[in-house]
């Protein structure tokens, strides 16, 4: 059976009622503690009630209020409901638990929301930057990053 | 006649200079490196299609730069792309050309302001000697950037010109 968001979230709650799940009506979406998310996630995909075989896409976001967000948004192909999971930590110490061995896409997303807004997947098997080159500095989509004056001896700005 | 200066009515005999035939011969074998960045490469590839077709202009896709004449920088080049883009070019036999195609490769196009990982002009790393503007340009802009090529070709000389520093 299909559920809705708020069903799974009490669903959730129910068999995690250390972890501190919370419920935000407005997006709608589960915000999880970073040191949770692997565990829900792990749940959220084996679970017979909820079955989120896929993650669709996972999105790093800067919030602007010196926290960094992770967005997984989750689809179940059997049952036919979707999930939006929340992981909100502070920009001065970004550290999410890895999901790549739940999902396996989620190696070369988290790489992407590393790259693009910095904020560090512990456990990902291949912890690099995934788009930029390799000695690019800093992360371009952080709403305080600078464009540099020179990368490698070009110019950067127009 | 043009390109030729004189010919002789009995036999296959005509009077040119060198420079004459060898300019011809390379601007009608202007031979294109095969490589696109952007969606101009998709304009740059029906330019290459029948409804167009640049090989009549003897312009032949080549997957080596060692093999190649021109270089036609058909999309946004970024930073990352840039480095390798001098590499090819500089891999490229002289004389070598190269045709900077649409407004990212001419300028940086619409990432001028915000595009913190676009080169803002090719002719930061290589010498660009045709611009064709455009966004993308036409296939007919291309074949009309390729003729102004030609000419440039056609002008090509060996021989040191009166007041010209070596």
């Amino acid at each position: 059976m299909p559920k809705a968001m708020n069903e799974i979230f009490d669903y959730l709650n129910g068999l995690f009622p250390e972890a501190g799940l919370a419920f935000d009506e407005s997006v709608p979406c589960i915000i999880v503690p970073a040191a949770s998310i692997k565990e829900v996630a792990l749940q959220a995909r084996d679970d017979q009630e909820l079955l989120l075989d896929t993650l669709m896409c996972l999105s790093g976001v800067d919030n602007g209020d010196e926290t960094l967000g992770v967005v997984y948004h989750l689809d179940s192909m059997t049952l036919r409901h979707k999930l939006t999971l929340k992981v909100i930590v502070p920009a001065s110490d970004p550290h999410v638990p890895s999901v790549d061995r739940v999902w396996r896409i989620a190696e070369w997303h988290e790489r992407e929301a590393f790259d693009l807004v910095g904020m560090i997947f512990d456990g990902n098997s291949d912890f690099r930057r995934i788009l930029l080159p390799e000695d690019w500095e800093g992360h371009p989509l952080r709403k305080d990053y600078q464009v540099p004056e020179f990368y490698n001896g070009m110019k950067v700005p127009y | 006649m043009g390109l030729l200066s004189k010919q002789f009515d009995d036999g296959n005999i005509v009077l040119t200079s060198v420079e004459g035939v060898l300019n011809w011969a390379r601007l009608c074998s202007l031979w294109q490196m095969s490589f696109g960045l952007a969606c101009c490469a998709i304009e740059m590839m029906a330019a290459s299609a029948s409804h167009n077709d640049i090989m009549r202009f003897g312009v032949l896709p080549r997957p080596s730069p060692r093999q190649c004449d021109v270089m036609i920088v058909a999309g946004t080049v970024t930073l990352k792309m840039a480095t390798r883009l001098k590499r090819l070019y500089e891999q490229m036999a002289e004389p070598r050309y190269v045709v900077s195609m649409g407004s990212c490769s001419n300028c940086g196009g619409p990432y001028w302001e915000h595009g913190y990982h676009v080169l803002k002009g090719v002719d930061r790393v290589v010498p660009v000697d045709v611009y064709i503007p455009g966004c993308p340009p036409r296939p007919e802009a291309l074949l009309e950037g390729w003729m102004r090529l030609q000419e440039k070709v056609r002008d090509f000389t060996l021989v040191k010109q009166e007041g010209e520093h070596a």
